[in-house]
């Protein structure tokens, strides 16, 4: 019987054939932590007093979540983070303005095809982008993972997403997403490793698999993988990386499920409050005026999706009623689209250009909403209180439906814009 | 014991700690100020050492943050019973030492004022008088949980000469 992707990387990491609902041991190759490395600091210390940490090359810190600090105790948490990664030794740290974690470990070269990697952020799926078993953990594991280097995993089953055709113009790998959690739903894939397969896998680019990817938890999946074919080889040789180690499922492997998905009958959509699988087609939708629009995230902050947006709002003004708020995924994004004059377009129609990093997404700072507001964002979570304020209103979308309901004011279809 | 019933599915991170304050809110009292404060806004002043909450499917979806299960755990919250878990929650409350029991019978059978008794060592839940099972944790996960969590699991490892590689 053939393996899946997920038997053959926890295979290789536990150097052993596993079975589905096994449970095995493995060591991560990379283990992230961002603001929330503070209070696992705290946890490291409490239970190894003086201790260091067992792999420190193997660590990955990037503040991104609440940057610039806006509060002195957010300040206090980024120094001790400083301070810990000076008296360990861990290289790969990234201060503020580097940008979202998810964004900078790929361009920095971390992201290692066929390894294991986990997260102490739910949204560390993203890398399956990179044909990576990459996974969420909580911060009391991750100060585990720092003093004993290891943890464990149940061996998934997994689920077959087959993808056919071709995306329409003004339709994005959001909106395809967004189809795919609002068939499998909130949980269809809990514990469950979801693969993409099919033709079209070939005409997805690496920013596109990142958003499919990146929003592979809001279905529930420990992981959401991509192929490791040419277009990834293109992306990570770039930057350094070996990518001898992808690995794929076998053609006889078994999967639970299988599900088909063609891009031609796919159309922009929108994630409704408060739910990321409450998923209707922007034109099925009611008017609705909104009070502010964020492109950005480790779903859709990338190059390709400033573009997107910029092509949609260049000689355009935003509409007067709301405020368009734009956070690049990362430096190198935003030195690039500084480069190709995208930034500036999207200043000149309207836009606030935030730091990169979360920004809003969170709550915690910037661009929070006040009670009763509309808020169309690209990010992937639109649960009740999301953005600081439960009496708000979070919806999802593509950057292109993002930019062109900056323009009238209320949730737009882009086909009708450009 | 009293059970705080919450039938909705899909009850999220969010709901059960906002997320405006995870990166200023890391300690069990900070945390018991704002539990569940966006689902039911009265539960931290009257949940009860001992006390259950009761749950539809995949409870604790969405954020790795690990204030809803630690705190869970810090008031004293003997189990969360629902018809099933989201699994990094599920994880993370193995690691705080948290009981969850998933059995979607034992959520149906359940009526506002009914007595809940649970059994982890039997596997059972007892509703109204009436005996459900559930599966049993795999041995790896119940050594943690016996343990109270994961870093106590790595202490006695540390403690016992088993050095840091368990």
């Amino acid at each position: 019987m053939g393996e899946t992707f997920a038997m053959k990387a926890l295979g290789r990491a536990a150097g052993k054939s596993v079975r589905e609902g096994e449970i095995v041991f493995v060591e991560p190759g990379v283990v992230l932590t961002h603001d929330n490395s503070s209070a696992i600091i705290g946890k490291f210390e409490s239970t190894v007093p003086g201790g260091k940490v067992r792999y420190p090359d193997r660590l990955a810190i990037v503040l991104d979540h609440v940057i610039p600090a806006a509060t002195s105790k957010n300040a206090a948490g980024h120094a001790r983070t400083r301070s810990f990664v000076r008296n360990q030794g861990i290289s790969h740290f990234y201060d503020i303005g580097v940008g979202v974690c998810h964004q900078v470990l790929p361009e920095k070269g971390l992201i290692v095809p066929g390894s294991v990697v986990v997260g102490s952020d739910s949204h560390t799926c993203t890398y399956g982008a990179f044909n990576c078993f990459a996974t969420g953990i909580d911060r009391t594991e991750a100060a585990g993972l720092w003093i004993t280097g290891r943890t464990w995993f149940r061996v998934p089953e997994t689920i077959c997403i087959n993808i056919t055709g071709h995306l329409n113009y003004g339709v994005s790998a959001k909106d395809l997403m967004l189809t795919i959690i609002g068939k499998i739903s909130a949980s269809g894939a809990n514990y469950m490793a979801v693969e993409f397969h099919g033709p079209a896998v070939g005409s997805l680019r690496i920013c596109d698999r990142m958003t499919i990817a990146n929003m592979g938890i809001e279905m529930g999946a420990k992981v959401a993988v991509f192929p490791g074919d040419g277009i990834m080889h293109d992306y990570l040789q770039l930057r350094g990386v070996d990518c001898s180690g992808a690995i794929w499922s076998d053609h006889d492997a078994i999967f639970s499920q299988t599900h088909s998905f063609d891009l031609e009958e796919v159309a922009p959509m929108i994630a409704m409050p408060h739910q990321v699988d409450n998923v209707v087609a922007v034109t099925d939708i009611p008017e609705t005026p909104l009070d502010q629009v964020f492109i950005g995230t480790c779903t859709n902050g990338r190059l390709e999706d400033l573009i997107a947006a910029a092509n949609i709002l260049r000689g355009k003004k935003i509409a007067s009623t709301l405020r368009l708020l734009v956070g690049p995924a990362s430096r190198e994004v935003y030195l690039e689209g500084m480069e190709l004059g995208i930034i500036q377009d999207m200043i000149v129609a309207g836009a606030t250009v935030l730091p990169p990093g979360c920004g809003p997404c969170l709550g915690a700072h910037q661009g929070a909403l006040a009670p009763g507001e509309k808020c169309l964002s690209t990010a992937n979570r639109n649960f009740k209180g999301r953005m600081g304020e439960k009496e708000a209103e979070i919806y999802l979308a593509s950057p292109e439906t993002a930019a062109a309901s900056a323009l009238t004011g209320r949730i737009t279809d882009p086909r009708e814009v450009i | 014991m009293a059970a705080f019933c919450y039938r909705q599915d899909d009850i999220n991170t969010d709901l059960l700690f906002p997320g405006k304050y995870t990166y200023t809110c890391a300690t069990g009292p900070e945390i018991k100020e704002h539990l569940l404060e966006d689902l039911d806004p009265d539960f931290a002043s009257r949940v009860k050492p001992g006390d259950i909450i009761i749950a539809g499917s995949n409870f604790g979806c969405g954020s790795s943050r690990e204030q809803p299960s630690l705190g869970l755990k810090y008031v004293g919250l003997k189990a969360v019973l629902a018809r099933s878990f989201a699994r990094i929650f599920y994880r993370s409350a193995i690691n705080q030492g948290l009981l969850l029991v998933q059995s979607p019978e034992a959520v149906d059978a359940y009526d506002d004022g009914d007595s809940v008794e649970i059994s982890p060592s039997a596997g059972t839940v007892t509703v109204a008088g009436k005996v459900f099972s559930f599966p049993p944790l795999p041995a790896e996960m119940l050594e943690i949980l016996e343990a109270g969590g994961l870093l106590a699991h790595i202490r006695s490892r540390v403690a016992d000469g088993g050095g840091s590689g368990g």
